[in-house]
């Protein structure tokens, strides 16, 4: 199956980044949401209320359902430039097994 | 604390050109806007993106670039990345820019915040690939992400937009699902005369429409009982179109059946609000400059009433030439002979409003939602609980809030709130005046407890 | 007569008492504000506590602990009834402590409470590390606290709309939306609300918060209520970081930690300040540093209901027999003795607990 999301400029420059425990490799200065979509990432989250799976929904951090957890603090991924180093992890609330 | 003349909250057009203008009149001005780059979401990223897809995207984006540049201005600072969690009067703002807090001091404010997609709640909306067509186009824009098998739901403008923009790409969506009827194209054709005015709006639908067409993507309208079935993901869109029920298998949704003003800041500064029956949303209660009922406090672009980009141009300038006067560097009689130009060209820009606005309504279904349908995404509040609490002698959203979390998650209500009160309305035979709306205050972004402590 | 009783405001206070009226088989019809009133229900901190109330005033003191004791069944019935888990806990609550002065100063006042209450105030000093062993996620800074046996939280807002639910199922009258603005005694109580509406009762039961300051000198009450703001914060969900609650922190039973509070007389300004809410969130994270990361989500500014002296006002008026004056600042603690016991002291009943320390007349 194809992914769900194709990137058209393939040009920037590559870094490490680890997301729920897997590297991924992702364009340096990327928006973080648009960036995790493009490799393949559906569901950012789950929610603390039902534990029903999230992803990106407004892409303008109006709408809180892209959070990811930074360094300890639960932040909206589509606020996010890609940087090579912090620990990105599925926030911590109801969280089930999940793979990306 | 650093003092400005004027605070302006938001670098899309009304912001920049509101910026530009202050400027030129002999203002200190301080944009600050929660993006790395400035140009807000119709011009976003512009600087950078521009030279990499202006071919895509159109010269309605990349237009967008000489207004970034008016920010390159001295008396202009602009803090980007910068989100505002508190506006407090006379005035002091509170924000976090990289991780600290900081305060700067304004005399006047801008709210210059723009647009929200108007919550669309369906049946599976919140599934992972389920997004708003604001979030496709931003994809695309800033990203260069496109989405290979999406369906298109909803309605408007924007929603031709995207699929034109995506047709240039060369990736066409699978289908477009539109909800608006024959009969809301004829109640509107009324408005035909004003629109005419404003032709070159209906010139560019027309040649978005044509462009969808030639790529042979599939328009099924008047579509009703639309569902977006899937498990942890999205996987299909199923609707009814001409008595005929439909499956579209696809990974993507973008939903879109208009856009409201975002209106967190100016209600978290108390600012009245009214309900517009033409666009079916709260707009704050302003005047012909942007004046607020709130002393000075000033809205302009989308998050004072929908108007579109050039609209939110014009109004930011005449904003900042108002703010001038009052703060003695413009006399009266300068400041109108600079905004006689600008009101007739906002005006002019306005002309098609009337007729976007009935042909393309927003979608029964999603204003009335199934009483199972997920109204707050963050609380997963449904429909069926709100009238629940309409039952339980809620009058408007406040005690329905208290009474059922609706609101209370990190997104403070901007994607359930209108659909709150208008359920809310229609369960208690009120208007949605007199039902009103959730009382928004700081922190109107979240702010960690750590960036708050260290203002202390 | 329509209704036996007409209480005016449908806030924790009155729809408990209207609840506790309803079981014992009398006609209720509750008058209610809208959705922009001052509603303390909406604002408060949740807590069912004991410690630090009636320093001065050991009948208060009981009266707390009356009404705590009495919660858990409380709770049960109305969760039964409604389908709504409370998120009663009554596992104690901390009183915090920074310096070791200040621990000491408390707990010799708590002796002398304990004392004047024939020992019936079990709590007990939990020095820093055996804190720690408790709350493993308490700051440096907290030399101790006191651990009181009585105490504990509820979901305050689960717990309104609960009365909510049931004073309807049990045949409760709610009129939502209304503005009393009259009250006469031509034969029982007539009631008369801005738009029209008139309710006829045989006894009246003013509950209203800081609206009873306006109505209360109507019926013959001296109504000394003033309003304190209390601002408040709430954090995102969190995994469970707070064992027990304590006055500047718990953690809620969905998961967010409540911060509270400040001590403000401002008037009838229900705002939020940049400064209150940061010295909140310092005073947190002194406590539990752990939450310096955590996101705020919500904060909002309450009115607290205080009389001169901050205890209860219950009250039957001397000069309109068959009016009651009902109101507290700690109705969330009280809200089970107002069920079970004010319907026996509004009937005059055998059984009616003695209130006469909190009559108006210590106003005189």
């Amino acid at each position: 199956m194809k992914p769900a999301f194709l990137e058209l400029t393939q040009g920037a420059r590559r870094v490490p980044v680890r997301f729920a425990g897997e590297t991924l490799m992702l364009p340096e200065g990327a928006n973080l949401a648009a960036a995790l979509l493009a490799a393949g990432v559906t569901v950012f989250r789950h929610t603390p209320v039902s534990g029903a799976p999230r992803g990106p929904f407004c892409m303008m951090g109006a709408c809180f359902d892209c959070l990811v957890e930074v360094d300890g603090s639960v932040r909206q991924a589509c606020m996010i430039e890609v940087a090579e180093g912090p620990e990105i992890a599925r926030p911590h609330v109801g969280e089930p097994d999940e793979t990306l | 604390m650093r003092h400005y003349d004027l605070a302006i909250l938001g670098a899309g057009p009304a912001g920049m050109a509101a910026a530009a203008t202050a400027a030129e009149a002999g203002l200190s001005v301080c944009v600050l806007d929660e993006q790395p780059h400035a140009g807000g979401q119709i011009y976003r990223d512009v600087e950078r993106v521009a030279a990499l897809r202006g071919d895509i995207l159109g010269k309605d984006y990349t237009r967008g670039a000489t207004l970034t540049a008016g920010l390159r201005h001295a008396a202009i600072t602009h803090l980007s990345g910068a989100v505002v969690w508190a506006i407090e009067h006379a005035f002091r703002i509170s924000f976090t820019q990289g991780g600290a807090a900081a305060q700067i001091a304004a005399e006047r404010v801008l709210l210059a915040t723009g647009a929200l997609e108007r919550p669309m709640p369906l049946p599976g909306w919140t599934l992972p690939g389920v997004m708003t067509a604001g979030a496709g186009q931003i994809l695309l824009k800033q990203s260069g992400v496109l989405a290979q098998s999406a369906v298109l739901v909803g309605s408007g403008p924007l929603l031709y937009l995207i699929a034109a923009q995506m047709v240039r790409a060369g990736v066409p969506p699978v289908a477009m699902v539109e909800t608006q009827t024959l009969d809301d194209l004829i109640r509107a054709a009324r408005h035909l005369g004003g629109a005419l005015r404003g032709w070159r709006y209906l010139l560019k639908g027309a040649r978005m429409l044509a462009e969808i067409t030639s790529a042979r993507v599939p328009r099924h309208t008047g579509a009703t009982g639309i569902a977006i079935a899937g498990e942890s993901r999205a996987e299909a869109v199923t609707f009814t179109s001409k008595g005929r029920a439909h499956r579209i298998p696809c990974d993507t949704v973008f939903l879109h059946h208009g856009v409201v003003p975002n209106t967190q800041a100016a209600r978290s500064l108390g600012v009245s609000h009214i309900w517009d029956r033409a666009q079916s949303c709260f707009v704050p209660s302003v005047d012909d400059w942007g004046q607020s009922d709130v002393a000075g406090v000033f809205i302009a672009g989308d998050s004072a009433g929908i108007g579109g980009a050039n609209v939110a141009e014009s109004a930011g300038r005449m904003t900042a030439l108002k703010v001038a006067e009052e703060l003695g560097r413009l006399s009266a009689t300068e400041r109108d002979r600079q905004a006689a130009p600008l009101r007739s060209a906002r005006n002019k820009d306005l002309a098609a409003r009337p007729f976007l606005d009935r042909a393309y309504p927003p979608h029964a279904a999603a204003v009335a939602p199934d009483d199972a349908t997920v109204i707050c995404r963050c609380e997963e509040v449904t429909a069926g609980d709100i009238r629940r609490y309409a039952a339980l002698g809620c009058l408007g959203p406040n005690q329905a809030k208290a009474f059922g979390r609706a609101g209370m998650g990190p997104c403070q209500g901007r994607y359930c709130g209108l659909s709150v009160s208008v359920i809310l309305a229609q369960a208690n035979g009120l208007t949605p005046d007199a039902t009103g709306y959730y009382r928004i205050r700081p922190p109107i972004k979240p702010v960690t407890l750590g960036e708050l402590a260290s203002l202390e | 007569m329509e209704t036996d009783y007409v209480i005016i405001g449908g806030g924790v206070v009155g729809l408990s008492v209207a609840w506790g009226l309803l079981k014992r088989g009398l006609r209720v019809t509750v008058i209610d504000g809208d959705d922009g009133s001052f509603r303390a229900s909406r604002g408060n901190f949740g807590l069912v506590w004991v410690q630090s109330k009636g320093m001065s005033q050991p009948r208060y003191a009981r009266w707390s602990q009356t009404s705590a004791a009495a919660w858990g069944a409380f709770a049960a019935e109305l969760g039964a009834a409604t389908g709504q888990d409370l998120g009663l806990e009554q596992k104690g609550g901390y009183d915090l402590h920074f310096s070791e002065e200040s621990l000491q100063g408390t707990v010799e006042k708590y002796e002398a409470l304990k004392r004047k209450l024939d020992g019936n105030y079990p709590f007990e000093v939990l020095g820093h590390n055996a804190l720690r062993k408790e709350e493993p996620q308490i700051g440096a800074s907290v030399v101790g606290a006191i651990l009181h046996h009585q105490d504990g939280h509820a979901n305050p807002l689960k717990l309104l709309r609960a009365l909510a639910t049931d004073v309807r199922r049990l045949g409760g009258r709610v009129l939502t939306g209304k503005t009393v603005t009259d009250v006469t005694r031509p034969d029982g109580f007539r009631v008369t609300c801005a738009d029209g509406t008139r309710v006829e009762a045989g006894k009246l039961v003013l509950s209203a918060g800081l609206g009873a300051a306006q109505l209360g000198p109507m019926l013959g009450f001296k109504a000394p209520v003033r309003a304190q703001r209390g601002q408040l914060l709430i954090t995102e969900k969190l995994p469970k970081i707070i064992n027990r609650p304590s006055l500047i922190a718990r953690q809620v039973d969905e998961g967010g930690i409540q911060i509270g509070a400040t001590n403000e007389e401002v008037g009838l300004d229900d705002g939020v300040t940049q400064p209150g809410i940061s010295r909140l969130a310092a005073e947190a994270i002194a406590a539990y540093p752990v939450l310096a990361k955590a996101q705020l989500v919500r904060s909002w500014g309450a009115l607290r209901v205080l009389s001169p002296d901050g205890l209860p006002i219950y009250q039957q008026s001397l000069t309109l027999p068959g009016a009651y004056l009902v109101t507290c600042h700690s109705g969330i603690t009280l809200a089970a003795a107002h069920a079970r016991l004010l319907p026996d002291w509004l009937e005059g009943t055998a059984a009616a607990p003695d209130l006469e320390v909190f009559s108006e007349a210590r106003f005189s």
